[in-house]
């Protein structure tokens, strides 16, 4: 059996104004109903008017995913009911999304890389939030007109662990350009895998296709438990010689285990048509590659760059990528420090030490390293007394290091200077290299 | 009061011949005296629409000599536009109660122009009618014979127009709904280029054809008031940044065309064909021969798809109707669906068969498709003539009830309208006589944007025709 797993992904962008109306788009923690107007709450004869915005970080974002960006897109009306949605529909887009046939690539392993496919990246609205009280419904619309951006992927992902490690690297793009936080907690990314098992094609295939949609799970741990334990649910129902059911089911996270929600007998029939609200989009070639030039470095260039230009080891490298404010950080540091030292003691300095980068200036950063440099050779024997200490205190690290994990000794020399932070990294970590 | 047009009444009240809250009073008087006959207003208690407030506000402001294009001039809004704190029923009993937050961008327009706002006119609910009787609120009658329609759905404004209630009264044209009633009740009707005026705070019908605009007495103060109206809005992404002329002072201008070039009226024969009431064939002829005489040149064109125009309208205005009153659900105001009456019903359930998977492409994307012939037939004919005439109707006003149980022959009475909607072009309905005591309507039809020229060509018929 073969799993074959695919993802929707919500986010919200954090820009100044909603999508379709000047309500401010950050909602959070607001008295309900206090961030709305006549265009989010639906009242008669109000009109939306789409936020240049938004759009362009769409379209901004579908670059970043490696995607065409069509030179025509629309608007159109998803026509439902739902309390939380006070027009009656949703604005989303259907047919001709401003964005499609992307990829990204990511790391699974060490030196192991896996590319999915991007199917489309789309622009629409948040609805309200319903509160469910004892004896009735509450419903708040300062979340209703959020711009949203749905990323749909082709069912590329075999594994838990590869969806998990797909949604972090795109957590770190979204906020390397800057157009959402995705912060889970906060709803800001939401996470709508669906899952189905497929016979090999050694195997005589008996088994009817299905697809089980997951709703609306808000963190990684969530997303990685629900994958497994539907896939042991429905390897288990196949062995039984069963087809598991066409359903949506959702996270019970109470008791580890998905529970189903609603059974599709067919597709929705949501009745799409093209907004009339809202004329259509066409982009010139010129707005394109214009946006195309707003992208900053992303994870993947910084990357390289810093192990090309600087020296630096992958481990080295991808912590201070992780998050682009210090990796800018730390490109400032090195600037500063130049000449005077190096940027792998700076990389050791900044990673070690943990540093706090909103109080301690780049500038003063390079002086408290030299100044800790100067220190170290004074202490020769507390340093043997103190590093043997630590690997007394740390013998799954030792043996880890041993066995060939390279990490481990990153760990160690972390330990160490935990301890006594103004050490040269590079000098604690020979001396316990010979230690070892 | 009774010949009084915006042009003569803001030279009254400049004069100081009267004042406004004189002015205001005679109306409010006429409504007292003749609406519970008529029935034009669904709102016009003084007392509620504070008119009298207005107008000493107005006269203060003359006082201070202050320019403003329509001060202390009574005006009537059609109940489908949103106005601050004063009931706006749409025509509708879903919405009996609803009090809006907010003005329509049109209504702060007229408001900030001086504009007295004297009460909200019946119409047929949400805009489904040619006739007024699909009103919540009572008939509206027609002032020349109470026994006839007076066309819709913006019935109530083209009453109050006709009947002295007021000096001009907005409408909405999604398929005729103000060219028709105002070549029913001898008053000048003009559907502006869809996106000339602001749709923002007007309870949408179909989204892509609604047009807002409105009724007077004369071409002339029909100008005054799209130069207060029409504009790009930031609140209505549908309109573009194409400026606005004074429309009144291009009326000075003695020449129609540029460098004195003959102006070319189209006469389209799919407008004259069989279906055309006789009376109204033999009215229309009148002024196209006036036309001929001023050295106008009358030219034959055909707009071949205009049979297909109804069939295409019945298909893409329901769709949109069906998503549009999605949203009164009786959840946040007003009451529940239960209240919608049959023809809101009908077209949602018509639009919402049309938009359904599987029925999508046969029906709404092909009446799109079908919409852009129309849409080209009108650019084809207007690189040959300046303008289109034609009539408005192709029958006089009907007695009440005589299509009231069959709303395909009902959906007809807009056959020569529609098709300007589709198309998404200007049109002016311009009174030209009467056939049995009742009136009738011509419409000029104008490229995009054309606004200028339809109210020259219309001036110059109506200064050299009417009394």
């Amino acid at each position: 059996m073969k799993a074959k797993i695919g993802l929707e992904i919500h986010v919200e962008l954090k820009t100044e104004s909603k999508m379709f109306c000047s309500c401010k788009a950050e909602y959070f923690g607001d008295k309900p109903n206090t961030n709305t107007c006549p265009v989010c709450l639906g009242l008669p004869g109000a009109l939306p008017v789409p936020n240049k915005t938004a759009v362009e970080w769409c379209v901004v974002l579908g670059l970043a995913l490696n995607c065409e960006i069509p030179t025509f897109s629309k608007f159109d009306r998803k026509n439902y009911f739902y309390p939380d949605l006070p027009k009656g529909y949703q604005i989303s887009q259907y047919d001709q999304p401003f964005a499609i046939k992307g990829s990204l690539k990511f790391k699974v392993q060490s030196s192991k890389f896996k590319v999915v496919r991007i199917r489309r990246v789309h622009m629409e609205e948040d609805t309200g939030k319903l509160i469910h009280e004892e004896d009735s419904t509450l419903i708040d619309f300062n979340r209703s007109g959020v711009p949203l951006v749905e990323i749909v992927t082709e069912p590329d992902f075999e594994t838990a662990q590869e969806v998990k490690t797909f949604l972090k690297k795109l957590q770190q793009l979204v906020r390397y350009l800057s157009i959402s936080d995705a912060d889970m907690e906060k709803g800001q990314m939401r996470l709508e895998p669906n899952i189905s098992l497929r016979e090999l094609k050694t195997q005589n295939s008996k088994l009817k296709t299905y697809r089980v949609e997951v709703k609306n799970i808000n963190s990684f741990i969530f997303v990685e438990k629900a994958i497994n334990y539907e896939l042991k649910r429905q390897a288990d129902l196949i062995e039984k010689g069963e087809t598991p059911i066409q359903e949506t089911r959702g996270w019970d996270e109470k008791h580890n285990k998905t529970v189903s929600q609603r059974v599709k007998e067919e597709a929705s029939d949501y009745r799409y048509f093209p907004e009339p609200d809202i004329p259509p989009v066409r982009w010139t070639e010129s707005q394109i590659s214009n946006l195309k030039s707003q992208i900053p470095e992303l994870p993947d260039e910084k990357f390289s760059k810093f192990k090309k230009n600087y020296g630096l080891n992958d481990y080295q490298a991808e912590i201070l990528t992780r998050e682009k404010e210090v990796a800018d950080y730390f490109e400032e540091a090195v600037k500063v420090g130049k000449e005077k030292i190096s940027p792998a003691q700076i990389a050791n300095y900044i990673i070690n030490i943990k540093v706090n980068i909103e109080e301690v200036l780049p500038a003063k950063l390079i002086q408290n390293i030299i100044s800790s440099t100067k220190k170290i050779k004074i202490n020769e024997k507390e340093l043997d007394k103190l590093i043997s200490d630590v690997l007394k205190a740390n013998e799954r690290a030792v043996s880890d290091y041993k066995k060939g994990k390279e990490q481990a000794i990153m760990f160690l020399v972390g330990q160490v200077l935990r301890k006594t932070p103004n050490l040269d990294a590079n000098l604690v970590k020979e001396k316990i290299k010979s230690k070892i | 009061m009774k010949d009084l047009t915006i042009k003569k009444a803001l030279e009254g009240l400049r004069k100081k011949e009267f004042s406004a809250t004189e002015l205001i009073k005679s109306y409010l008087e006429t409504i007292n005296k003749k609406d519970k006959e008529i029935n034009a207003f669904i709102t016009s208690d003084g007392k509620v629409t504070h008119a009298l407030e207005q107008a000493r506000k107005a006269d203060e402001l003359i006082s201070q000599e202050a320019e403003l294009p329509l001060l202390g001039i009574p005006v009537a809004v059609k109940d489908i536009f949103l106005t601050k704190g004063l009931l706006t029923t749409a025509g509708s009993k879903v919405l009996d109660d609803y009090i809006p937050q907010y003005d329509a961008t049109v209504v702060a327009k007229l408001k900030n122009a001086g504009a007295v706002i004297i009460g909200k006119t019946n119409c047929d609910a949400w805009a489904h009618g040619s006739s007024g009787e699909n009103s919540d609120y009572g008939l509206t009658k027609n002032p020349y014979n109470t026994d006839y329609v007076p066309g819709g759905s913006s019935s109530g404004s083209a009453v109050a127009v006709a009947s002295e209630m007021c000096l001009a009264a907005t409408g909405t044209d999604t398929g005729g709904s103000i060219r028709l009633p105002a070549s029913f009740t001898n008053t000048v009707g003009l559907k502006p280029t869809y996106g000339r005026v602001s749709r923002y705070g007007i309870i949408a019908m179909s989204s892509s054809q609604d047009s807002i605009g409105h009724f007077t007495k004369t071409v002339e103060d029909s100008a005054i008031v799209l130069s207060v109206t029409a504009g790009k809005d930031k609140l209505d992404a549908t309109t573009p940044d194409i400026p606005i002329k004074n429309y009144e002072s291009e009326l000075e201008k003695t020449k129609i065309l540029p460098a004195g070039r003959r102006v070319k009226i189209g006469i389209p024969k799919e407008y004259f064909s069989k279906g055309i009431d006789p009376n109204i064939k033999s009215l229309v002829e009148k002024p196209l021969k006036f036309f001929e005489k001023e050295d106008f040149e009358l030219v034959d064109i055909t707009l071949p798809h205009t049979e297909y125009a109804i069939a295409t309208y019945y298909v893409i205005q329901p769709s949109e109707v069906s998503s549009n009153l999605a949203r009164y659900d009786g959840i946040r105001y007003g009451n529940n669906r239960t209240y919608f009456a049959d023809e809101a019903k009908r077209r949602i359930m018509l639009g919402t068969f049309t938009l359904s998977s599987g029925y999508y492409d046969a029906y709404y994307k092909k009446a799109m498709r079908v919409r852009t012939l129309i849409k080209k037939d009108f650019e084809d004919a207007f690189k040959k003539v300046d303008v289109i005439i034609a009539s408005v109707s192709p029958t006089l006003p009907w007695k009440f009830g005589e299509k009231k149980d069959n709303p395909l022959e009902m959906y007809l009475s807009d056959a020569l309208t529609v098709p300007a909607n589709l198309a998404g072009i200007p049109g002016l309905s311009v009174p030209i006589g009467f056939a049995g005591g009742l009136p009738v309507g011509m419409q000029i039809l104008g490229p995009h944007f054309s606004e200028e020229l339809l109210f020259k060509i219309g001036h110059f018929y109506e200064s050299k025709n009417r009394a």
